[in-house]
Protein backbone atom coordinates (compact mmCIF):
# COMPACT_ATOMS: atom_id res chain seq x y z
CA UNK A 1 0.00 0.00 0.00
CA UNK A 2 1.29 3.29 -1.16
CA UNK A 3 1.55 6.25 1.61
CA UNK A 4 -1.32 8.17 1.98
CA UNK A 5 -0.33 11.89 2.01
CA UNK A 6 -1.54 14.47 4.87
CA UNK A 7 -3.80 17.57 4.33
CA UNK A 8 -1.31 19.91 3.87
CA UNK A 9 0.52 17.48 0.99
CA UNK A 10 -2.28 16.63 -1.04
CA UNK A 11 -3.38 19.20 -3.98
CA UNK A 12 -6.62 21.73 -2.99
CA UNK A 13 -10.35 20.60 -4.16
CA UNK A 14 -9.66 16.90 -4.87
CA UNK A 15 -7.53 17.63 -7.47
CA UNK A 16 -5.23 14.92 -9.35
CA UNK A 17 -2.68 16.96 -10.46
CA UNK A 18 -0.16 14.24 -11.54
CA UNK A 19 -1.07 12.27 -14.73
CA UNK A 20 -1.34 8.07 -14.25
CA UNK A 21 -1.41 8.80 -10.51
CA UNK A 22 -3.30 5.44 -10.11
CA UNK A 23 0.24 4.02 -10.97
CA UNK A 24 0.94 4.79 -6.85
CA UNK A 25 -2.56 3.37 -5.84
CA UNK A 26 -2.52 -0.47 -6.04
CA UNK A 27 -6.05 -0.94 -6.19
CA UNK A 28 -5.72 -4.93 -6.65
CA UNK A 29 -6.02 -4.85 -2.79
CA UNK A 30 -9.56 -4.65 -3.28
CA UNK A 31 -9.89 -8.00 -4.04
CA UNK A 32 -11.66 -10.95 -2.34
CA UNK A 33 -11.30 -13.63 -5.28
CA UNK A 34 -8.45 -13.79 -7.45
CA UNK A 35 -8.08 -15.12 -11.11
CA UNK A 36 -5.67 -18.18 -11.83
CA UNK A 37 -4.13 -18.68 -14.97
CA UNK A 38 -3.31 -21.88 -16.10
CA UNK A 39 -0.27 -21.58 -19.05
CA UNK A 40 -0.69 -25.40 -19.97
CA UNK A 41 -4.47 -24.90 -20.80
CA UNK A 42 -4.38 -21.49 -22.30
CA UNK A 43 -5.43 -21.14 -26.46
CA UNK A 44 -4.18 -17.62 -26.35
CA UNK A 45 -7.59 -16.45 -27.82
CA UNK A 46 -7.64 -13.35 -25.51
CA UNK A 47 -11.12 -13.28 -24.82
CA UNK A 48 -10.20 -12.23 -21.28
CA UNK A 49 -7.95 -9.27 -22.36
CA UNK A 50 -10.67 -8.11 -24.39
CA UNK A 51 -13.81 -8.84 -21.50
CA UNK A 52 -10.87 -7.39 -18.62
CA UNK A 53 -12.52 -3.85 -17.32
CA UNK A 54 -8.83 -3.47 -15.52
CA UNK A 55 -6.32 -4.10 -18.33
CA UNK A 56 -5.34 -6.64 -16.29
CA UNK A 57 -4.44 -9.24 -18.09
CA UNK A 58 -0.81 -8.93 -19.10
CA UNK A 59 0.29 -10.43 -22.60
CA UNK A 60 3.25 -9.99 -25.16
CA UNK A 61 3.50 -11.01 -28.71
CA UNK A 62 0.01 -11.59 -28.88
CA UNK A 63 -0.01 -13.79 -26.17
CA UNK A 64 -1.49 -14.43 -22.23
CA UNK A 65 1.28 -13.83 -19.97
CA UNK A 66 -0.03 -13.72 -16.60
CA UNK A 67 -2.56 -12.03 -14.80
CA UNK A 68 -1.54 -8.09 -13.00
CA UNK A 69 -2.57 -8.85 -9.19
CA UNK A 70 -1.46 -4.60 -8.43
CA UNK A 71 -4.93 -3.82 -10.54
CA UNK A 72 -6.82 -7.00 -10.72
CA UNK A 73 -9.72 -6.63 -8.80
CA UNK A 74 -11.13 -10.08 -8.71
CA UNK A 75 -14.87 -9.21 -10.56
CA UNK A 76 -14.16 -12.92 -12.49
CA UNK A 77 -15.25 -11.83 -15.99
CA UNK A 78 -11.88 -13.69 -17.44
CA UNK A 79 -13.13 -16.94 -16.18
CA UNK A 80 -16.61 -16.67 -17.24
CA UNK A 81 -15.36 -15.32 -20.50
CA UNK A 82 -12.44 -18.17 -21.08
CA UNK A 83 -14.43 -20.59 -23.40
CA UNK A 84 -16.50 -23.68 -21.96
CA UNK A 85 -13.58 -26.53 -23.31
CA UNK A 86 -10.32 -24.45 -21.94
CA UNK A 87 -11.25 -22.77 -18.63
CA UNK A 88 -7.62 -21.62 -18.38
CA UNK A 89 -9.03 -19.16 -15.22
CA UNK A 90 -10.73 -20.66 -12.29
CA UNK A 91 -11.53 -17.98 -9.21
CA UNK A 92 -10.25 -18.85 -6.11
CA UNK A 93 -10.41 -17.30 -2.61
CA UNK A 94 -7.23 -15.04 -1.73
CA UNK B 1 -12.72 60.64 -12.00
CA UNK B 2 -15.53 58.48 -10.79
CA UNK B 3 -18.62 58.85 -12.54
CA UNK B 4 -21.47 59.36 -10.43
CA UNK B 5 -25.04 58.04 -11.58
CA UNK B 6 -28.47 57.05 -10.06
CA UNK B 7 -28.87 53.65 -10.45
CA UNK B 8 -30.80 50.52 -9.07
CA UNK B 9 -28.88 48.18 -6.70
CA UNK B 10 -29.53 45.80 -9.91
CA UNK B 11 -27.98 47.60 -12.55
CA UNK B 12 -24.91 48.49 -10.41
CA UNK B 13 -23.85 44.79 -9.78
CA UNK B 14 -24.19 44.18 -13.63
CA UNK B 15 -22.51 46.91 -14.48
CA UNK B 16 -19.66 45.90 -11.56
CA UNK B 17 -20.05 42.64 -13.80
CA UNK B 18 -19.82 44.68 -17.27
CA UNK B 19 -16.50 46.22 -15.53
CA UNK B 20 -15.15 43.09 -14.15
CA UNK B 21 -15.85 41.52 -17.82
CA UNK B 22 -15.95 37.44 -16.44
CA UNK B 23 -14.83 34.93 -18.84
CA UNK B 24 -18.28 32.82 -18.57
CA UNK B 25 -21.37 33.76 -16.78
CA UNK B 26 -24.32 31.33 -16.63
CA UNK B 27 -27.35 32.19 -15.44
CA UNK B 28 -31.31 31.78 -14.93
CA UNK B 29 -33.62 34.36 -14.12
CA UNK B 30 -35.24 34.83 -10.90
CA UNK B 31 -37.27 37.51 -9.67
CA UNK B 32 -35.91 40.16 -8.03
CA UNK B 33 -32.17 39.66 -9.24
CA UNK B 34 -33.29 38.93 -12.74
CA UNK B 35 -32.64 42.84 -13.51
CA UNK B 36 -28.68 41.95 -13.05
CA UNK B 37 -28.79 39.26 -15.79
CA UNK B 38 -30.86 41.11 -18.06
CA UNK B 39 -28.39 44.51 -18.34
CA UNK B 40 -25.68 42.04 -18.78
CA UNK B 41 -26.91 40.29 -21.59
CA UNK B 42 -27.20 43.25 -23.54
CA UNK B 43 -23.38 44.07 -22.24
CA UNK B 44 -22.90 40.93 -24.38
CA UNK B 45 -25.20 41.33 -27.00
CA UNK B 46 -23.64 45.23 -27.51
CA UNK B 47 -19.92 43.14 -27.49
CA UNK B 48 -19.01 45.43 -24.18
CA UNK B 49 -17.38 42.28 -23.02
CA UNK B 50 -15.76 39.49 -24.04
CA UNK B 51 -17.75 36.88 -21.89
CA UNK B 52 -19.43 33.92 -22.86
CA UNK B 53 -23.09 34.01 -21.58
CA UNK B 54 -24.35 30.81 -20.60
CA UNK B 55 -28.47 30.62 -20.69
CA UNK B 56 -29.50 27.28 -18.65
CA UNK B 57 -32.42 25.54 -18.20
CA UNK B 58 -32.62 26.09 -14.34
CA UNK B 59 -30.18 27.37 -10.98
CA UNK B 60 -28.66 23.91 -10.38
CA UNK B 61 -27.39 23.95 -14.35
CA UNK B 62 -26.04 27.89 -13.79
CA UNK B 63 -23.83 26.67 -10.96
CA UNK B 64 -23.01 23.46 -12.86
CA UNK B 65 -21.94 25.42 -15.47
CA UNK B 66 -20.10 27.62 -13.67
CA UNK B 67 -18.14 25.10 -12.36
CA UNK B 68 -17.45 23.36 -15.24
CA UNK B 69 -16.15 27.34 -16.61
CA UNK B 70 -14.41 27.69 -13.27
CA UNK B 71 -12.83 24.27 -13.52
CA UNK B 72 -11.78 24.77 -16.61
CA UNK B 73 -9.41 27.86 -15.80
CA UNK B 74 -12.35 31.09 -16.37
CA UNK B 75 -12.97 34.10 -14.43
CA UNK B 76 -17.11 32.98 -13.52
CA UNK B 77 -19.71 34.94 -12.23
CA UNK B 78 -23.91 34.13 -11.95
CA UNK B 79 -26.69 35.80 -10.03
CA UNK B 80 -29.52 34.49 -8.24
CA UNK B 81 -32.08 34.57 -5.67
CA UNK B 82 -34.26 32.55 -3.03
CA UNK B 83 -35.64 29.24 -4.49
CA UNK B 84 -33.37 29.40 -7.39
CA UNK B 85 -30.22 29.24 -4.12
CA UNK B 86 -32.25 26.64 -2.99
CA UNK B 87 -32.19 24.89 -6.54
CA UNK B 88 -28.18 25.51 -6.64
CA UNK B 89 -27.70 23.86 -3.24
CA UNK B 90 -25.88 20.74 -4.18
CA UNK B 91 -23.45 22.36 -6.36
CA UNK B 92 -22.73 25.55 -4.16
CA UNK B 93 -20.99 23.00 -2.06
CA UNK B 94 -19.25 21.35 -4.53
CA UNK B 95 -17.85 24.90 -6.04
CA UNK B 96 -16.51 25.31 -2.73
CA UNK B 97 -15.17 21.69 -2.21
CA UNK B 98 -13.51 22.34 -5.68
CA UNK B 99 -11.75 25.55 -4.37
CA UNK B 100 -13.00 27.51 -6.97
CA UNK B 101 -13.20 31.06 -6.46
CA UNK B 102 -16.46 31.70 -8.43
CA UNK B 103 -18.72 35.13 -7.34
CA UNK B 104 -22.22 34.87 -7.19
CA UNK B 105 -24.59 38.15 -6.53
CA UNK B 106 -27.04 37.58 -4.82
CA UNK B 107 -30.55 39.16 -4.08
CA UNK B 108 -31.36 38.19 -1.07
CA UNK B 109 -35.59 36.85 -1.20
CA UNK B 110 -37.92 34.90 1.36
CA UNK B 111 -37.84 31.05 0.34
CA UNK B 112 -41.23 29.49 -0.06
CA UNK B 113 -43.83 28.77 0.78
CA UNK B 114 -45.87 30.31 0.99
CA UNK B 115 -44.48 32.09 -2.29
CA UNK B 116 -43.12 35.20 -2.10
CA UNK B 117 -40.92 37.49 -3.65
CA UNK B 118 -39.42 40.30 -1.43
CA UNK B 119 -36.72 40.25 0.58
CA UNK B 120 -35.57 38.35 3.69
CA UNK B 121 -32.35 36.57 4.25
CA UNK B 122 -33.33 32.99 4.33
CA UNK B 123 -31.49 32.04 1.43
CA UNK B 124 -28.20 33.27 2.53
CA UNK B 125 -27.97 32.80 5.51
CA UNK B 126 -29.28 29.17 5.00
CA UNK B 127 -26.09 29.14 3.06
CA UNK B 128 -24.05 29.57 5.79
CA UNK B 129 -22.18 26.20 5.90
CA UNK B 130 -21.85 25.63 2.22
CA UNK B 131 -17.95 26.75 2.03
CA UNK B 132 -19.24 30.25 0.32
CA UNK B 133 -17.60 33.39 1.58
CA UNK B 134 -20.32 35.78 2.53
CA UNK B 135 -20.07 39.31 2.46
CA UNK B 136 -22.95 41.92 2.82
CA UNK B 137 -24.25 45.00 1.81
CA UNK B 138 -26.21 47.51 2.75
CA UNK B 139 -26.79 49.83 -0.29
CA UNK B 140 -26.42 49.73 -4.02
CA UNK B 141 -22.86 51.16 -3.60
CA UNK B 142 -21.46 48.66 -0.92
CA UNK B 143 -22.91 46.03 -3.12
CA UNK B 144 -20.89 47.51 -6.15
CA UNK B 145 -17.57 47.88 -4.08
CA UNK B 146 -18.54 44.26 -3.05
CA UNK B 147 -18.60 42.32 -5.73
CA UNK B 148 -14.52 44.34 -6.85
CA UNK B 149 -13.62 43.04 -3.52
CA UNK B 150 -15.20 39.60 -3.95
CA UNK B 151 -13.02 38.58 -6.75
CA UNK B 152 -10.16 39.67 -5.61
CA UNK B 153 -10.39 37.54 -2.10
CA UNK B 154 -11.97 34.79 -3.94
CA UNK B 155 -9.05 34.45 -6.20
CA UNK B 156 -6.35 35.12 -3.22
CA UNK B 157 -3.53 32.02 -3.63
CA UNK B 158 -4.59 31.35 0.36
CA UNK B 159 -8.06 31.54 -0.02
CA UNK B 160 -9.28 29.90 -3.65
CA UNK B 161 -12.70 29.46 -2.29
CA UNK B 162 -16.41 31.05 -3.95
CA UNK B 163 -17.92 34.39 -2.72
CA UNK B 164 -21.43 35.72 -2.50
CA UNK B 165 -22.37 39.05 -2.43
CA UNK B 166 -25.92 39.91 -0.73
CA UNK B 167 -27.86 43.12 -1.33
CA UNK B 168 -31.47 43.03 0.08
CA UNK B 169 -34.41 42.59 -2.95
CA UNK B 170 -36.72 45.39 -4.13
CA UNK B 171 -35.40 47.37 -1.09
CA UNK B 172 -32.06 47.86 -2.35
CA UNK B 173 -32.33 45.99 -6.09
CA UNK B 174 -35.10 47.67 -7.42
CA UNK B 175 -34.51 51.47 -5.50
CA UNK B 176 -32.66 54.16 -7.26
CA UNK B 177 -29.74 55.23 -5.05
CA UNK B 178 -26.76 57.61 -5.20
CA UNK B 179 -23.46 55.34 -6.84
CA UNK B 180 -19.77 55.76 -7.55
CA UNK B 181 -18.44 54.22 -10.49
CA UNK B 182 -14.87 53.55 -11.06
CA UNK B 183 -13.41 53.56 -14.46
CA UNK B 184 -13.48 50.39 -16.23
CA UNK B 185 -9.31 50.59 -15.77
CA UNK B 186 -9.42 50.71 -11.99
CA UNK B 187 -11.49 48.29 -12.07
CA UNK B 188 -9.00 45.96 -14.50
CA UNK B 189 -5.95 47.19 -12.57
CA UNK B 190 -8.08 46.65 -9.08
CA UNK B 191 -8.79 42.61 -10.09
CA UNK B 192 -5.63 42.10 -12.20
CA UNK B 193 -5.80 39.03 -14.57
CA UNK B 194 -7.57 35.52 -13.09
CA UNK B 195 -4.88 32.56 -12.59
CA UNK B 196 -6.10 29.83 -12.11
CA UNK B 197 -4.36 27.60 -9.84
CA UNK B 198 -5.97 24.12 -12.01
CA UNK B 199 -7.14 24.42 -15.69
CA UNK B 200 -8.92 21.81 -17.40
CA UNK B 201 -7.61 23.51 -20.51
CA UNK B 202 -4.17 23.97 -19.83
CA UNK B 203 -3.17 21.24 -22.13
CA UNK B 204 0.18 21.25 -20.93
CA UNK B 205 -0.29 20.37 -17.03
CA UNK B 206 -2.64 17.86 -17.39
CA UNK B 207 -5.54 17.60 -14.46
CA UNK B 208 -8.92 15.88 -13.06
CA UNK B 209 -10.64 17.55 -11.33
CA UNK B 210 -13.86 16.39 -9.31
CA UNK B 211 -12.74 12.93 -8.35
CA UNK B 212 -13.38 10.54 -6.16
CA UNK B 213 -13.10 10.64 -2.32
CA UNK B 214 -13.63 8.31 0.49
CA UNK B 215 -12.52 7.72 3.86
CA UNK B 216 -9.01 7.80 3.26
CA UNK B 217 -8.91 11.19 1.98
CA UNK B 218 -12.55 13.59 2.01
CA UNK B 219 -11.40 14.75 5.63
CA UNK B 220 -7.92 16.14 4.49
CA UNK B 221 -9.57 18.17 2.10
CA UNK B 222 -12.04 19.62 3.89
CA UNK B 223 -8.95 20.41 6.99
CA UNK B 224 -7.76 22.29 4.27
CA UNK B 225 -11.00 23.80 2.84
CA UNK B 226 -11.31 25.05 7.03
CA UNK B 227 -7.54 26.14 6.69
CA UNK B 228 -8.27 28.41 3.62
CA UNK B 229 -11.02 30.04 5.19
CA UNK B 230 -8.84 30.97 8.42
CA UNK B 231 -6.81 32.86 5.38
CA UNK B 232 -9.93 34.77 4.75
CA UNK B 233 -10.18 37.24 7.63
CA UNK B 234 -6.29 38.64 6.76
CA UNK B 235 -7.11 38.54 2.74
CA UNK B 236 -10.55 40.78 3.07
CA UNK B 237 -8.51 43.47 5.54
CA UNK B 238 -5.53 43.71 2.79
CA UNK B 239 -8.19 44.19 -0.23
CA UNK B 240 -10.16 46.64 1.55
CA UNK B 241 -6.84 48.31 2.19
CA UNK B 242 -6.33 48.90 -1.12
CA UNK B 243 -9.86 49.13 -2.29
CA UNK B 244 -9.82 52.29 0.02
CA UNK B 245 -6.17 53.40 -1.26
CA UNK B 246 -8.41 54.00 -5.00
CA UNK B 247 -11.79 55.23 -3.58
CA UNK B 248 -11.43 56.80 -0.29
CA UNK B 249 -14.51 54.08 0.54
CA UNK B 250 -13.32 51.94 3.76
CA UNK B 251 -14.67 48.50 4.50
CA UNK B 252 -13.96 45.91 7.11
CA UNK B 253 -15.37 42.72 9.09
CA UNK B 254 -18.28 44.89 9.71
CA UNK B 255 -19.18 48.49 10.11
CA UNK B 256 -18.96 50.30 13.88
CA UNK B 257 -21.68 52.98 14.18
CA UNK B 258 -21.55 54.96 17.72
CA UNK B 259 -20.52 52.07 19.28
CA UNK B 260 -17.68 52.98 21.38
CA UNK B 261 -19.15 54.76 24.06
CA UNK B 262 -22.65 52.92 23.92
CA UNK B 263 -24.41 50.67 26.96
CA UNK B 264 -26.39 48.90 24.48
CA UNK B 265 -26.65 48.24 20.97
CA UNK B 266 -28.27 46.96 17.57
CA UNK B 267 -26.32 43.92 15.02
CA UNK B 268 -28.06 43.98 11.95
CA UNK B 269 -27.13 43.09 8.40
CA UNK B 270 -28.05 45.01 5.14
CA UNK B 271 -30.49 47.73 4.33
CA UNK B 272 -32.46 47.95 7.51
CA UNK B 273 -29.20 49.21 8.96
CA UNK B 274 -29.79 52.48 7.37
CA UNK B 275 -33.35 52.98 8.89
CA UNK B 276 -31.51 51.50 13.01
CA UNK B 277 -28.31 54.06 12.39
CA UNK B 278 -31.42 56.87 12.00
CA UNK B 279 -33.35 56.02 15.10
CA UNK B 280 -30.00 55.45 17.21
CA UNK B 281 -28.72 59.31 16.38
CA UNK B 282 -32.68 60.32 17.57
CA UNK B 283 -32.05 58.43 20.60
CA UNK B 284 -28.34 59.76 21.23
CA UNK B 285 -30.22 63.42 21.01
CA UNK B 286 -32.18 61.98 23.76
CA UNK B 287 -28.90 61.27 26.35
CA UNK B 288 -29.29 57.60 25.11
CA UNK B 289 -25.98 55.61 24.50
CA UNK B 290 -27.04 53.42 21.20
CA UNK B 291 -25.00 52.03 19.03
CA UNK B 292 -24.79 49.59 15.91
CA UNK B 293 -22.72 46.69 14.30
CA UNK B 294 -23.45 45.92 10.93
CA UNK B 295 -21.78 43.02 9.78
CA UNK B 296 -20.20 42.86 6.59
CA UNK B 297 -18.13 39.30 6.94
CA UNK B 298 -20.34 36.95 7.52
CA UNK B 299 -18.74 33.23 6.58
CA UNK B 300 -16.24 33.17 7.96
CA UNK B 301 -17.51 34.78 11.30
CA UNK B 302 -15.02 37.45 12.60
CA UNK B 303 -16.43 36.55 16.03
CA UNK B 304 -13.04 37.21 18.05
CA UNK B 305 -13.31 41.01 16.34
CA UNK B 306 -17.60 41.20 16.93
CA UNK B 307 -16.76 40.16 20.77
CA UNK B 308 -14.32 43.15 21.15
CA UNK B 309 -16.64 45.47 19.55
CA UNK B 310 -19.75 44.36 21.50
CA UNK B 311 -18.20 43.24 24.72
CA UNK B 312 -18.53 46.63 26.97
CA UNK B 313 -21.97 47.18 26.03
CA UNK B 314 -24.62 46.20 28.94
CA UNK B 315 -27.19 44.68 26.13
CA UNK B 316 -27.11 43.85 22.06
CA UNK B 317 -30.57 42.94 20.00
CA UNK B 318 -29.59 40.68 17.60
CA UNK B 319 -31.80 41.46 14.34
CA UNK B 320 -32.41 38.05 12.12
CA UNK B 321 -34.60 38.56 9.09
CA UNK B 322 -35.29 34.83 8.59
CA UNK B 323 -35.67 32.19 11.35
CA UNK B 324 -34.17 29.15 12.19
CA UNK B 325 -37.46 27.16 12.88
CA UNK B 326 -37.33 25.83 16.39
CA UNK B 327 -33.46 27.03 17.25
CA UNK B 328 -33.10 29.21 20.54
CA UNK B 329 -32.71 31.98 18.31
CA UNK B 330 -31.91 33.53 15.07
CA UNK B 331 -28.68 32.37 13.56
CA UNK B 332 -26.84 35.53 13.63
CA UNK B 333 -27.89 36.02 17.04
CA UNK B 334 -26.83 32.64 18.48
CA UNK B 335 -23.53 33.35 16.68
CA UNK B 336 -23.13 36.61 18.36
CA UNK B 337 -24.18 34.95 21.64
CA UNK B 338 -21.31 32.42 21.17
CA UNK B 339 -18.51 34.82 20.00
CA UNK B 340 -19.30 37.10 23.60
CA UNK B 341 -19.34 33.71 25.55
CA UNK B 342 -15.81 33.20 26.36
CA UNK B 343 -15.65 37.33 27.74
CA UNK B 344 -15.70 37.78 31.83
CA UNK B 345 -18.00 40.23 31.18
CA UNK B 346 -20.54 39.85 28.48
CA UNK B 347 -23.79 42.09 27.70
CA UNK B 348 -27.26 40.15 27.53
CA UNK B 349 -28.40 39.19 24.09
CA UNK B 350 -31.25 38.84 22.84
CA UNK B 351 -32.83 37.80 19.65
CA UNK B 352 -35.36 39.15 17.23
CA UNK B 353 -36.64 38.03 14.07
CA UNK B 354 -38.03 40.75 11.80
CA UNK B 355 -39.38 42.00 8.11
CA UNK B 356 -39.93 38.02 7.00
CA UNK B 357 -41.45 38.08 3.37
CA UNK B 358 -40.45 42.16 2.88
CA UNK B 359 -42.05 43.12 6.02
CA UNK B 360 -40.72 46.85 6.31
CA UNK B 361 -38.92 47.44 9.21
CA UNK B 362 -40.19 50.69 10.16
CA UNK B 363 -38.85 53.49 12.36
CA UNK B 364 -41.72 52.26 15.47
CA UNK B 365 -40.28 48.75 15.30
CA UNK B 366 -36.41 50.09 15.81
CA UNK B 367 -37.57 52.39 18.75
CA UNK B 368 -39.30 49.37 20.74
CA UNK B 369 -36.08 47.26 20.37
CA UNK B 370 -34.46 50.34 21.81
CA UNK B 371 -36.68 50.98 24.50
CA UNK B 372 -36.72 47.26 25.67
CA UNK B 373 -32.68 47.39 25.65
CA UNK B 374 -32.57 50.58 28.16
CA UNK B 375 -34.92 48.33 29.96
CA UNK B 376 -32.80 45.31 30.16
CA UNK B 377 -29.51 47.62 30.46
CA UNK B 378 -30.84 48.62 33.98
CA UNK B 379 -32.21 45.64 35.35
CA UNK B 380 -30.43 42.95 33.43
CA UNK B 381 -33.02 41.01 32.71
CA UNK B 382 -35.58 40.10 30.36
CA UNK B 383 -38.64 38.46 29.06
CA UNK B 384 -38.10 36.69 26.05
CA UNK B 385 -34.41 35.40 24.60
CA UNK B 386 -35.95 35.14 20.75
CA UNK B 387 -39.26 37.14 19.51
CA UNK B 388 -40.97 37.93 16.46
CA UNK B 389 -41.47 41.58 15.38
CA UNK B 390 -43.07 43.57 12.48
CA UNK B 391 -45.80 41.34 12.36
CA UNK B 392 -49.32 41.46 13.61
CA UNK B 393 -50.60 40.21 16.87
Amino acid sequence: MFKLKNWKEVPIGGAVDLPGSAMENKTGSWRVNKPVWNSEKCIHCLRCWVFCPDMSIMTADGKVTGINYDYCKGCGICAKECPEKVKAITMATE
Amino acid sequence: MAKIAATTGNSAIAYAMKQINPDVCAAYPITPSTQVMEDFSTFVADGLVNTNLVTVESEHSAMSACIGAAAAGGRVMTATSANGMALMWEMLYIAAGMRLPITLALVNRALSAPINIHCDHSDSFGARDTGWIQLYSENAQEAYDNMFQAVRIGEHMDVRLPVMVMQDGFIISHSIDRIEYLEDEEVQKFIGPFVPQYALLDYDNPVTLGSLDLQDYYIEHKRQQAEAMKHVPQVVLDVARDFERLTGRSYGFFESYRLEDAEIGIVIVNSAAGTAKDIIDQYRQKGIRAGLLKPRLFRPFPATEIAQALGHLKAVTVMDRLDSFGAQAGPLAMEIRSALYDLKQRPVVLSKIYGLGGRDFEEQHCQYVLDELVQVAKTGTYQNLCEYITHRD
